[in-house]
């Protein structure tokens, strides 16, 4: 290793090496939860729990989140679509847009910090205080008692919550385009209703929201198993958790859109 | 069968990467015995105890808990060897999340299909043992460092395992709690019958009550006897730990360069 | 928290989750792709599709009664072949026309359907030979400006802006 060429060449290599290898253990992880998923969901209050924890306490930061992109999205796009005199399209454009992007990636970006973030701490501290090691000695595997059930909560609640935000969205340009504006309420909701398209635009939505609940669940439980067993290891971890969802969220949302919307 | 090995390892080596962390280690523990094994922090002890868990594999030797080899058994023989055994940790790893009750009743609901009175009685029974009937209903939050290491070993016998494994149960105690703990530890193992692993480096508390000490130093047993033997010892390490002794064979000094070269006083002289 | 009220409260999350989903499906959207088994498909070529786009819509005296499905361009008579799904209900004689046309000035282009007086019944997998191309504004434009500067001298009439392909 005394070449200096050979050293900055293995230094370039090293993050790339690394994160391979990271990749690698997550996909493996990946299938040992889906191996110990049987028994988490069989044992239907666990996973209700993690539910409780992910998708009720979401709910707030959610709905009002929701509500106030809707009125912006209604704000902006009345400014510009009044220059053309197409104030009436005014539904079609915050109903579009909340249900194919907003709804599903503000959601999850907000359940990646509100929801991911705690699970990644809390099983990094479970960690760390060797509560994990403890259950494994009791012959009980940790990721079907404890990761298990938090993936599939963080799965279930993920579309339900995008699905709320994008309706507390629409409801929220509702309110900024016909009560405060003065649009006509009944053009309102026909031209938005006959504009989007319930296969083709909400239920790819949702399938959308499905893929960025599994990216996410599996990112915040595989860093906090993944978390080194130390207070900055944990910190560490957690932050890992919302940027790696962030990138992830977008990254995958580019791709799906790409999928889904291709051509049109 | 009184004399029939718990625990058996033979010439045991474990490596992380290029370093051994543990050579040639070879000792046996039998029913009804209770073994310290002792030595200073980073010799190698609680990695010992990993490997006797099954949550490390040894890289060569053999690990025979109850005289099956820990280290070729496969996840679900692994699991079902686990049942026979209970681990202490350093400071109790309660669920913190779940009240004294529901973490002394986890393994019972976990491994077995009891009905709930029973598994209410087992409970009750097992935190009368360690004295904390009392807290039962207490979060681990509310308990003081010695009342959530006695519940954790409440939880540990909750199935009364044939092994018991105690990771620095002294380590942070009052003297009271110490005593206490340490009366808890033969009176459990007497009556349960198996046999006990401590890892500890509190000479005291443990000579008074263990049968066989094993001293590691850098991963390899220095000296190994019963209390009395290790108290006659002549071997320089031996002396040094238990009488506390700051130098001798474990330099007080970590190996580095000489001091005046890193102030820089040998440089400015030559 | 007692298992009993995490039951109640998640019970209500989910309940909320699926309201908002019914708001979406039901309220807020339309399930306009009709289902694949109560369509025919009838296809058209036109000269030129403007901005036509897949999914659409297909109008009939301004109702909508089906989508376009496909696109494609065909490389023998280098003319747009389009196909679409019209509701099983309705029924068009093998006479009837289409035409590409845009909703107000600068809106979306749909295919409008004009029915003839054929006895006979286009059939799935029909294809509609009358057909009329986008007007491509464009196109219209300097077709408009040409004529005018034309109009000092000859009174030659301009072409149509669209191209009937009447064949029989």
């Amino acid at each position: 290793m005394a070449n200096p060429v050979v050293k900055l060449i293995s230094r370039i290599g090293a993050p790339f090496t690394d994160a391979l290898l990271k990749l690698g253990f997550a996909a493996r992880f990946f299938v040992a939860v889906l191996r110990h998923s049987p028994i988490a969901l069989l044992r239907f209050s666990l996973t209700m729990r993690e539910i409780w924890f992910a998708g009720v306490l979401s709910v707030l930061i959610i709905g009002v989140s929701g509500l106030f992109v809707g009125m912006v999205l209604a704000l902006q796009g009345y400014d510009t679509l009044v220059r053309f005199g197409a104030s009436s399209s005014l539904g079609i454009l915050v109903a579009l847009s909340l249900v194919r992007e907003l709804g599903p990636v503000v959601g999850a970006l907000l359940f990646a910090s509100r929801a991911g973030s705690a699970i990644t701490a809390e099983i990094g501290l479970m960690k760390a205080t060797e509560q994990l090691s403890a259950m494994e000695m009791m012959a009980v595997n940790p990721i079907a008692r404890v990761v298990a059930p938090r993936f599939w909560g963080g799965v279930i609640s993920m579309p339900l919550l995008a699905a709320m935000f994008s309706a507390m969205g629409i409801i929220g340009g509702y309110l900024v385009g016909v009560q405060l504006l003065g649009l006509d309420s009944g053009s309102f909701w026909s031209q938005m209703q006959a504009s989007v398209d319930l296969r083709f635009d909400v239920i790819n939505g949702v399938i959308k929201s499905v893929f960025f609940g599994i990216a996410v669940s599996l990112i915040a439980v595989f860093e906090g198993y993944d978390a080194p067993p130390t207070a900055e290891g944990v910190s560490g971890a957690t932050t890992r958790t919302v940027v790696t969802s962030a990138l992830v969220i977008l990254g995958l949302d580019v791709l799906l859109t790409a999928f889904m919307f291709r051509g049109v | 069968m009184s004399d029939h090995a718990v625990v058996e390892l033979d010439r045991v080596r474990f490596a992380y990467g290029e370093a051994d962390v543990l050579r040639d280690v070879s000792f046996t523990v039998r029913r009804g015995q209770i073994t310290a094994i002792m030595g200073g922090s980073g010799s190698g002890k609680t990695t010992l105890l990993r490997l006797i868990g099954g949550q490390l594999q040894a890289s060569a030797g053999h690990v025979r808990v109850d005289g099956e080899d820990v280290g070729s058994l496969g996840e679900t023989a692994l699991y079902r060897l686990r049942r026979k055994l209970g681990m202490l940790f350093q400071f109790g790893a309660l669920f913190t999340d779940l009240s004294v009750f529901e973490n002394v009743a986890f393994p019972l609901r976990e491994r077995t299909g009891l009905p709930e009175s029973i598994i209410r009685d087992l409970v009750l029974m097992k935190l009368q043992a360690v004295g904390l009937r009392g807290a039962a209903q207490l979060m681990p939050s509310e308990l003081s460092g010695g009342m959530a290491r006695r519940v954790a070993l409440a939880r540990a016998i909750a199935l009364d395992p044939l092994l018991m494994l105690y990771d620095e149960p002294f380590t942070g105690l009052d003297p009271i709690s110490l005593s206490v703990t340490g009366k808890l530890i033969r009176e459990l193992n007497d009556a349960l019958g198996g046999a006990s692993i401590i890892v500890t480096h509190d000479v005291a508390e443990s000579l008074a009550i263990v049968d066989q000490v094993v001293f590691l130093a850098d991963g390899v047993i220095v000296a190994q006897g019963s209390p009395d033997e290790v108290r006659a010892s002549d071997h320089p390490f031996v002396r040094q730990f238990i009488n506390g002794e700051t130098d001798g064979p474990v330099p007080f000094h970590k190996p580095a360069v000489p001091f005046g070269v890193e102030l820089g006083l040998e440089g400015a002289r030559g | 928290m007692k298992r009993g009220l995490i039951d109640f409260w998640v019970g209500l999350f989910v309940m909320a989750g699926v309201a908002a989903l019914l708001f979406l499906a039901f309220k807020v959207s339309s399930s306009s792709t009709l289902v694949a088994s109560d369509t025919y498909t009838l296809s058209a070529n036109f000269e030129n599709i403007g901005g036509l786009k897949a999914r659409a819509p297909i109008k009939s005296s301004g109702v909508v009664i089906g989508r376009v499905t496909g696109i494609t361009f065909d490389p023998k008579t280098y003319m747009a072949k389009v196909s679409f799904a019209i509701d099983k209900r309705y029924q068009f004689s093998r006479d009837t026309s289409a035409s590409i046309l845009t909703s107000g000035l600068l809106g979306e282009q749909y295919i409008g359907l004009e029915p003839g007086a054929d006895d006979r019944m286009l059939e799935d997998g029909g294809r509609i030979t009358i057909t009329s191309s986008a007007v491509v504004l464009e196109q219209l434009i300097s077709r408009f400006l040409f004529s005018k500067a034309q109009e000092g001298g000859s009174s030659g009439a301009s072409e149509p802006a669209s191209n009937h392909a009447l064949e029989k």
